[in-house]
């Protein structure tokens, strides 16, 4: 049985609701209005408009193939690269519509992405953070670059852990120290905005945690994203949490009024795993 | 909707149960010590002073459920408010099942004594204060807003009675002191009942916030909608 075959409540009404709490007044830092997604024929994400803070955490939760990872990667236009893939809709980074045409590779060091799985270059854990400056050619000096690649190991609270062996294969890291450095190597570009997609479903508790924290640490000079399947993740590290099913944005509010009084029935379903 | 844990939904039916028959120990217990009061009968008194041991066992066993449920389970929205207003609606019913241990002390000791007079409010007391236990925990089983919101409302009744209790008595005992010891003993009780009271306006107060998430502490009672 799929999930639209299962008796839920109709999703009828839900687009004439505001999808913004009142509490996001003021200007976006990232904005969507109307957004349909598509992978050949078939439609990802439906009439999505919703409106994120500048510094703060959001958090997107959902059962599987309900678009929220969609979603994120329209955030810097990750999909792009996907044949077939077609947007209709806007996406406005700090006002400014991204499908609009612009520099990709500019979008995406302003908008940093952390995936899933960590994704190391497999070269020093120097050369990992430097990769991105050397290539957007962002530093005039090595000590400016050693500078930069410092400044961000600390910000990912990875410094202590890495800063006798610079130069080792970062492949040699455990998992949770990857997966850190990873998001030095995306910050060191000092992006404005982090996406995270499930940084750390792979991870053991103790290196979830650390990534938490990381996050909550993070978010004073970042407007963050965080993709996540754990919805006690969500309810710990987000500001705010954007409910999705079948490709609709069915609530958004603060975290802490979504997972302990939703408005929408199907929202109260999911956070108490009447479905999934 | 099924759920996808159904032993967590079988969890928290059993904890529901619980609180019932907690409810229903604690609901008796005050019809007792009232009836006993009127009576003048000692060995019901005695009873209800020493049988507070299954309300204490219970007080613990559904602090442990809701524990065992809070830490396994971390359950979100309704799940997380019923769990929640299980501990405080146990410690309420606890407190309930204490009181009315300290109205027996006060009957027995009432009972050493002639009648100061025909007891008229306190056994009205005695009535309304079950009725709004009983009717607090229909509420928690049905998910009754509006019977929850009744009970806030019949608080007034009882605050009411209690104050015409002790000017009542007071006339007793400025006229015949020798009533002193016994009328205090009558005010006490009549104080006991108005905390009964309040610990069921406590229940209602969380089968509301349990069920619509307002949380309807603190306000004045004008606020309270009508049933």
């Amino acid at each position: 049985m799929t999930t639209a075959d299962r008796a839920l409540p109709s999703l009828a009404g839900l687009a004439a609701r505001p999808q913004s709490p009142a509490a996001t007044n003021g200007a976006p830092k990232i904005e969507s209005i109307g957004l349909n997604f598509y992978y050949g024929h078939t439609q990802a994400l439906r009439d999505i408009s919703v409106r994120l803070t500048p510094n703060v955490v959001t958090a997107f939760i959902g059962p599987s193939g309900c678009g929220k990872s969609t979603f994120l990667r329209t955030l810097n236009r990750m999909n792009d690269i996907i044949p077939g893939a077609r947007v209709e809709g806007q996406v406005l980074i700090d006002g400014a519509d991204i499908y609009a045409g612009g520099d990709v590779v500019e979008l995406r060091r302003r908008v940093g992405m952390v995936f899933q799985k960590s994704n190391p270059f497999p070269k020093s854990i120097f050369e990992n953070v430097a990769y991105g400056l050397r290539i957007n050619k962002m530093t005039s000096s090595a000590s400016e670059l050693t500078g930069r690649v410092e400044e961000s190991l600390k910000q990912a609270a990875l410094w202590t852990e890495v800063k006798d062996r610079l130069h080792s294969s970062a492949l040699a890291l455990s998992g949770g120290q990857q997966q850190r450095l990873c998001i030095a190597r995306a910050l060191a570009v000092r992006p404005d905005i982090l996406l995270m997609d499930e940084p750390a479903s792979a991870l053991d508790p103790i290196a979830t945690q650390r990534i938490e924290e990381l996050v909550y640490d993070l978010k004073k000079d970042y407007t963050i994203v965080i993709v996540t399947h754990n919805m006690q993740q969500a309810a710990r590290v987000s500001d705010y949490t954007a409910f999705f099913w079948l490709g609709k944005l069915v609530e958004f509010d603060r975290t802490e009024k979504l997972f302990t009084a939703p408005a929408e029935q199907l929202t109260e379903d999911y956070v108490t795993g009447r479905f999934g | 909707m099924d759920r996808v844990v159904p032993h967590f939904q079988e969890e928290l039916e059993a904890l529901q149960s619980r609180l019932l028959e907690m409810g229903g120990l604690a609901e008796e217990r005050v019809r007792a010590c009232i009836d006993a009061l009127e009576s003048r009968d000692l060995g019901v008194v005695a009873q209800v002073m020493g049988g507070d041991e299954p309300i204490n066992q219970l007080h613990i066993e559904i602090d442990n459920r809701c524990f065992r449920l809070l830490a396994l389970y971390q359950p979100m929205a309704t799940d997380l408010r019923a769990i929640v207003s299980a501990v405080k609606i146990n410690t309420d019913l606890e407190r309930v099942g204490d009181l009315a241990v300290n109205i027996a002390e006060a009957a027995q000791r009432y009972t050493t004594h002639p009648p100061v007079k025909k007891l008229i409010d306190i056994p009205t007391m005695g009535t309304i204060a079950q009725t709004m236990l009983r009717d607090a925990l229909d509420a928690y089983v049905r998910r009754d807003t509006a019977l929850a919101h009744a009970v806030l409302n019949a608080d007034d009744q009882l605050d009411a009675l209690k104050t015409q209790v002790f000017r009542d008595l007071l006339t007793y005992m400025i006229k015949d002191p020798v009533t002193v010891e016994p009328a205090l003993d009558l005010i006490l009780i009549s104080r006991h009942l108005e905390r009964i009271g309040d610990h069921a306006t406590n229940i209602a107060e969380d089968v509301i916030f349990m069920v619509s998430a307002q949380d309807v502490r603190h306000h004045p009672p004008a606020t309270h909608e009508r049933a």
